[in-house]
Parts: C-alpha cells; structure tokens; sequence
C-alpha cells in the first residue's frame, strides 16, 4: 500500500478570476487574473516557482497545445510548463501534478493554473467537436446534458421514483446555487431563481431544463503548492492535502451490464480511497463542506449518494431538508458550484479548491461560514456518466 | 399445380417507412401555387426519416426477407434503384456487409428505370434454373420537387425477394421483356428531380398500348387465357382508368387489378412493381396467377402461380404489415425539411466537419454490421469488439469472436431526448441499449414517432445513416435503436 499524499503538501496560495462571459478578456488575461491573486497571496516571488502545470480542455478552440501558453502568458523563467486535459476534471489533473511534484520531493513551490476561455467558440453552451475517429462510427449524437439526463431516468426507475419528485429535488439544487452565487461577487450567474422558475424551464435534454445546467464561463483558477515545512517557515498556517485520488472509467460502464445508470462508479472508488488516504471514517458527520461537479442538477443530486454522504437513494429526502444548502449541515457549492461560479472547463477543478481553502481560513466573506470547515470535499468529474473520469481532492486544516 | 422445390420465389420482405405524409396536408399548403395539384389530395405516401436512403430502405426489406440462418445460403445480390446513394461504391456491397451476406456472393447495383426490379427478377429466375440463390432488393427513396406532382405520388419503400430452387412460394409461368425508349420522364446524372412530359400523352401512347402488349405477349407465350389471371399488378403510374384501359385491351376482368398501393405507399418507383408481387401474394390461393408488369423504356411482364408453400410464408414481413405500421404526418413542413428542401438554419452545431477516416471505416467494417466480441474465455459479449474483456471478473486478453447484435432485441436501460444536439428531426433521442445475456452500447434512436419511453422498454436495431458528410458528398452508416411497437396508431 502505498503512503498515498496525506499531509506531505500544503497550498500556500489560491486565486480566482471573476467568472463570467468575459468579451472583456483573452485566455491569458484570465490566467494572470488568477495568477496575480494566487502569488500575492502565497507571498513568495515568481521566481520561486519551479515548476507549473496548466490544464485546459478544449484545446482546439483555446490557446493550443503544449505548457507555452501559460510560460508566456505569466513569462516564466524557463521553467517547466506541461499541459494537462481529463475532461472537465483537467483542473484537478494540474493540480495533482504541482501536487505530486511537491510531494515527491523533485520541486519546492509549484503552481497549478486551470484556464478555459470558452465565450470565443460561438456557441451557447459546450461546443461542439470531433468524438475520434473510430468513436465518431458508432457513439451517439449526444451532448453532455443528453449525456447526464439519462442518470435521471435510471435513477427514478431504480427508486421507483416520480418524475415529478425528481425535478424538484433537482430545482432545489439549481436553486440553492443560485442562492449562494448572490453573495459572490466572482460568480457568473448572481440572479436568484425559484424551484418553480427551475421546473417551467425551456427543456433541454429530458428531464433537464435550462436552469438544471451549469453556466458556461470564462475564467482561470490558480493554486501555488509547496511542502508544510515551507509553508510554515513562510508564516503560513497553511490549508492541507489530506487526500488526492483520480479513478477513471475502464469501458465497464459503457459496455458491461452491471451498471445500472443511476450512479458513478468511479465518484464511488475515488471516494472510498479519498477517506482511506484522509482518515476519514464517516463523511456525512466528518466533512465540513463539499463543492461538487454540479455540471447538472441531477448529476449534484446522486453524486451525494456516490461519495457516502447521501444513503443510497436517499438524497432527495436530504436536498430537500436544506442538508446541502449554505445554512445546513453540509454546504455543497456554497460558491455557487458549476451551477452559477460558473464552469470554465480547465479551472473548475482550482475553482472548488479556492473556496475551499477561502472556507478555511474564514476569508468567503459574506459567504463564509461561521464554523470552519475542518475537511471540505472537491468532487470534480470529467466526461460522461458511462465514461468518465472522477476526481476526489480533501483539504484540511494543518 | 406446381410441386415443391422448383425454381421461383421463396421468400419475400417489404420495408415501408413508418410516417405517411398526409396528401390533403400537401395541397393545404400548395394548392395555392398549383390548384391542378388539389386532384392529387386523397390518400397518404410513405416518407422516409432524415436518416433513410435508399440504401437503408434496402437493408431494411431484405432483413424482412432474409432471417439470419437464411443468409449464408444466397450467393447472389441483385441491389436496385434509381436512387442508391453511391454511384461509385457499389450499394450491393455495403448491403452485403451490413447484412453480413457472404463475402463470395456475386454483387450487382442495378437501376437506370422504373422496370429495372422485374429485369433483376427475370435474371434471377435465370439464375435459379443453375441452382443460384439470389436475393433481389429494390428500393427507392426519390427526391420530387416542393409542388409537383411527383411529390404527390412519390413514396419511399423497398421490397426484396430471395429467388431459388427449393420451397418455392410462387413459381414464374412466363416472362417477356420488351424495350421502348419511350421518355415520359427522365433523370440525368447528377439531377436530383425527375422531368415529365405531359400525363394525357404518357397515359394513352405511352402506358395504356405498351404495357397491354407486353400483357398480351407474356399471356400468348405462356399459353394462359387472360380470364385465368387472378391479379393483374399494374405499375402505380397506370393506376385508375389507364389500368381499366390496359385491362379491357387485355381481356382481363377489371376485378382482377390490384391495389397499386398509390394510396397508400405512393408510387415506389423500381420497387413498385414488386412490392404489388408481394402484396398480390399475400392474397393469393395456391394455384392462383398473378401478372405484374413494369414501365419504363418499354416493359417486362410476368406471370407466377402461387404454390401451397403460400400457407407458410411469413406475412407479418409482407407489404400488408408494412403498410398498418403507419403514422400519420400532417405536417408537410417537416416533409420539405426532411428531404431537404428548404434551406433551415441548422446552427452552428450542424456545422462540424463529418468526415470519414475510410482507413478506419475499412478496418471496423464489421462494427458498422453492429458485430462486436464475445469473450472465448467468459462467453461475455461485448460491444465494441475489444481485445481486453471487459468482464471486471474475466479481463482475458486475446481475441474475442464475432458476435453480432443487430437482430437481436435491446432494452432501454436510460433514455434522454435531447433538443440541443444537431438533429435534423429533433429532439434527438439516445440511450442506453443493453441486449440479454451481454453487451450493450449508448445508441442513437430513431423513428420515436408517437411512443412514449421508458426505461426497460424493447427496442430493435436499424441500420440508418449515422453521418452525411456534405463537404464531401459522403454518408456513413451505423445502427439505431427503434422502439417495438406493439400495434400501429394513426
């Protein structure tokens, strides 16, 4: 068994760019943005970074390939830049490298920077693109909500519940979003809506409507890391990693029955490994917080269940008690989440990592809750249901 | 009466795509432009979906025709129409493959007329005398200009036949053929309408003296007296008082002509001809005669006797089936849309380049005949074929063997209708379809029509076209989900 990253990496600094339809911004404005934030805050010099990893998704319609965009952007000395992409759980996937090299001993200080600039592509939401070749010959004409709303179907006929339930557990979780987003000045989408706005909502892929998908945004998240010792020789109390783990779909979803649609495997085993690496016995009473991949309500909704907090088909019964909400038990995208900080691909990974450490360190401001959290929970997933790969970060208090 | 195992038909599969649009919903939208089209507003005919070709239709009549233990045996492929997609990449051949006919068979495109279906027929006949086993499928998806006639008359079908030595259900009497470059309509290359001349003169110097005489001369050289056809089969064009016509000349009764399915079905070009066959079939006693004739730069004419073996023909594949599992469509707007003729705003989602790596096309030949793997290890299969199992209690690596999914019936595990994605017939429905003892794939569904779905629902595989490359005039091919429908609605 291997020793696994508890504890061996702290995260000394943390930026955020607003959130948003930036028209205002390239790329790589948003990544100094974020950067500028992050290195005021980590209180060391650029200089001192030794390594950096960029995450971006949709490459094709973005900065390009390679870590050079990130090396010019911020005009670092020559240091090593990779680019990293794992879906829409890319930002995670930078930070596991700044992480890791950290943890191993190869760097000191190293920054991670996830960017998406996707208001440029023309489109209302995702845009589209190629699947692969051989993919292309035989995967349906889906999109990612086409993709998602089938965990709706599955799950109602493995519960035996009503539709109508259903959606309105789901429009509780849009709804509590945007609840939250209104006390975020860097969130993209501030508005508050009600339940009924969530179910009147033109329809997008049955059963979700508009409102039960994520903003699509702009924006660049950053995280400096470096060792505890580090961290503390620079007066920094420090937020720790107490757990880092990735599981990615093997086909069994897509091609093995077994699997049921109603859930995600991989958030299951992540999760499971995550608390091993952490120590954590039970999360419904252990973890303080929890941002989650709410690319879409439903996918907020059984993602309770997939990381144990929830029982097996017991989430509704916790949305709708307020469980999730900011003033309950377990604020899940007190920020906003996906939902309305936004859902810049390559960031949303550093996004939730941001306001967990803000959480931390009580500086959310009017969101901040009063009892800091002593564990908050990143959930960041990439891909399909069927086909996916699923992140699991837990901070911690030093 | 005609014994068993002579040469002649043994078996018959028509394919009708399910909307019908509604002729009075044409003219209620046209007859201001041409109120000569108003007289044409009775009836309905059959109307492919966005993602049917002729090639589709094809497939879909000769699964009809061909169960898949019946499919090594034939060892030839006669693929007809006027409106195969391809001119050069032979129809037959994709057929073949989807069909997973054997690669040995002889594999002929055959088209240039409406009567190109009987000359396939009569060769088959031919064929069948050497001991040759020959699947003839004609099929017709016809493109018809926003308010002509043809677009009245026109319908979208296939029928296929397998012809050979054996059990036959009808054996043929007598066969004439006769060339006539009579020109009542035409098509160029490359033209995606018909052009025709003027009906009076196609009816009365055309239809009316060039089908009676190929009557009379099928019925003279077979030495049958015309009161001893049971069912004259006349082309859709010489419907009504070109048939009463071409029936009087004849000296058959007018109770014997049948329906020409123009009222129904539409005119199906190539395919018509055949699929009043098959229909006359459906009706017909042992012993019985039936005559079908064909149009188009002269004319064949054929006669069959009907055997005993009609008592075990499979109808629910003939055209009688076909033509109840309908659904209304009033909607002539989505008609044009469908076939492309009117210039939509599809979007920028419609806009991604669709090309086909053919390297690649060519090396998963056998996933676009939905065949995947079954583990020789753990006997699971799998979809696509893999060379790791994906049994999590098995994973053998090696190879896994051919193990074909489409004709078998799926499940719908997880469904979702999606209005964002790019669909020329939105919303577009996908989900997940798994398949009874193993294997299971997120698949397309197509010809969601009036059905409501649900999760554990039954659906069949179609083969549609999955992907038209417009830049580059290319169409690929994969199978879709159609939900089973108990019943036809209206």
């Amino acid at each position: 068994m291997s020793r696994g990253i508890r504890d061996k990496v702290a995260v000394i600094g943390m930026g955020c760019s607003k959130f948003g339809e930036r028209w205002d911004a390239d790329a790589e404005d948003l990544m100094l943005e974020a950067f500028s934030e992050a290195l005021a805050d980590a209180g060391v010099e650029k200089r001192q970074i030794e390594a950096a990893w960029l995450a971006t998704a949709i490459e094709e319609q973005h900065v390009g390939k390679s870590g050079v965009p990130l090396s010019v952007a911020l005009r670092l000395p020559n240091i090593p830049v990779t680019r990293v992409e794992n879906y829409c759980a890319s930002g995670s996937e930078a930070f596991r490298g700044a992480a890791y090299a950290v943890a191993s001993g190869a760097c000191d200080i190293a920054l991670a920077l996830g960017c998406e600039k996707l208001k440029d592509t023309g489109y209302g939401g995702l845009p589209q693109r190629s699947r692969g070749v051989v993919n292309g010959f035989y995967w349906p004409n889906l999109s990612a909500p086409g993709a998602f709303a089938q965990l709706a179907s599955a799950y109602r006929a493995k519960h035996g519940v009503d539709p109508a339930d259903m959606k309105r557990a789901m429009g509780h979780v849009s709804a509590k979003s945007h609840e939250n987003a209104t006390r975020n000045p860097k969130a993209h989408l501030r508005n508050r809506i009600s339940i009924d706005d969530v179910l009147n909502a033109p329809m997008v892929a049955e059963p979700l409507g508009i409102f039960d998908c994520c903003g699509v945004s702009d924006g660049a998240a950053c995280a400096i890391v470096t060792t505890p010792a580090i961290a503390a020789s620079l007066g920094r109390s420090g937020v720790l990693v107490k757990s880092l783990q990735l599981a990615v779909s093997n086909g069994l979803e897509a091609q093995h029955n077994s699997w049921d649609g109603s859930h995600f495997i991989t958030t299951r085993i992540a999760a499971k490994r995550a608390y091993e690496e952490a120590g954590i016995r039970d999360p419904r009473s252990e973890l303080g917080l929890i941002e989650a991949h709410d690319c879409f309500s439903v996918t907020e909704l059984v993602t309770m269940e997939d990381l144990f907090v929830s029982q097996e088909g017991g989430a509704i019964t916790d949305v709708l008690d307020g469980f999730f909400d900011a003033g309950g038990r377990m604020p899940c995208q007190i920020d906003g989440g996906l939902k309305c900080f936004g859902h810049p691909i390559g960031a949303s990974g550093l996004r939730m990592l941001y306001e967990i450490y803000l959480q931390m360190l009580g500086r959310a401001g009017p969101r901040q809750r009063v009892d800091l959290p002593g564990f908050g929970l990143a959930h960041n997933l990439g891909g399909l249901p069927h086909l996916n790969v699923c992140s699991i970060v837990i901070l911690g208090s030093a | 009466m005609t014994t068993a195992a002579s040469p002649g038909i043994l078996a018959f599969g028509a394919y009708v795509p399910r909307r019908r649009l509604q002729r009075q919903a044409v003219v209620e939208a046209v007859g201001w432009f041409n109120p000569a089209l108003k007289a044409l507003g009775k009836g309905e005919r059959a109307m492919a979906n966005w993602d049917e070709d002729a090639l589709t239709l094809a497939v879909a009549a000769a699964r009809k025709c061909l169960p898949p233990a019946a499919r090594a045996d034939v060892d030839a492929i006669f693929a007809v129409s006027t409106s195969f997609p391809f001119a050069d990449r032979q129809n037959s051949a994709v057929l073949a493959e989807a069909l997973r006919l054997p690669s040995s068979s002889r594999s002929l495109d055959i088209g240039g007329s409406r009567r190109a279906a009987t000359g396939a027929l009569i060769s088959a006949l031919d064929r069948a005398t050497g001991g040759g086993s020959t699947l003839i499928v004609a099929s017709e998806r016809r493109q018809a200009r926003a308010a002509s006639r043809q677009e009245l008359l026109y319908g979208d079908a296939a029928a296929a036949l397998v012809i050979g030595e054996g059990d036959a259900l009808a054996v043929p009497v007598g066969t004439v053929c006769t060339i006539d470059d009579f020109v009542d309509q035409f098509r160029e290359q490359g033209r995606h309408f018909d052009y025709a001349w003027e009906d009076r003169w196609i009816r009365d110097e055309g239809l009316v003296p060039i089908l009676a005489a190929s009557i009379k001369a099928v019925l003279e050289r077979s030495g049958i007296a015309p009161s001893s056809i049971s069912r004259l089969c006349l082309p859709a064009a010489a419907s009504g008082a070109a048939a009463r016509a071409i029936a009087k000349s004849c000296s058959i009764a007018p109770t014997a002509l049948h329906d020409e399915l123009t009222s129904t079905v539409g005119d199906a070009g190539c395919a018509q001809p055949l699929l009043a066959l098959i229909d006359a079939l459906e009706d017909a006693r042992p012993g019985d005669l039936i005559l079908v004739a064909s149009f188009g730069q002269g004319s064949d004419a054929l006669i069959f006797e009907a055997t005993d073996a009609l008592h075990g023909a499979a109808r629910e594949h003939g055209v009688k089936a076909a033509v109840a599992h309908r659904t209304a469509e009033t909607n002539y707007f989505r008609y044009l849309a469908l076939n492309e003729l009117v210039e939509l705003d599809r979007g920028m989602r419609a806009e991604v380049d669709k090309a086909t790596a053919l390297s690649a096309l060519h090396r998963h030949r056998d996933m676009v005949a939905l065949v995947g793997g079954r583990c020789t290890t753990c006997r699971t299969p799998q979809f696509p074929r893999s060379r790791v199992c994906v049994n999590p209690a098995c994973q053998a690596v090696g190879e896994q063997e051919p193990y074909g999914f489409a004709d078998l019936i799926g499940t719908l595990q997880s469904f979702t209708a999606d209005v964002l994605t790019y669909c020329p017939d939105p919303p577009q429905y996908y989900g997940m379809v798994q398949f009874d003892g193993g294997g299971r794939f997120m698949a397309d569904l197509t010809d969601v029509l009036d059905s409501e779905l649900q999760v554990g629902q039954p659906v069949e595989m179609a083969f549609r076209i999955k992907e038209r490359d417009a830049t580059r005039g290319f169409r690929r091919y994969f199978w879709k989900a159609v939900p089973r429908v108990a019943e036809s609605r209206t």
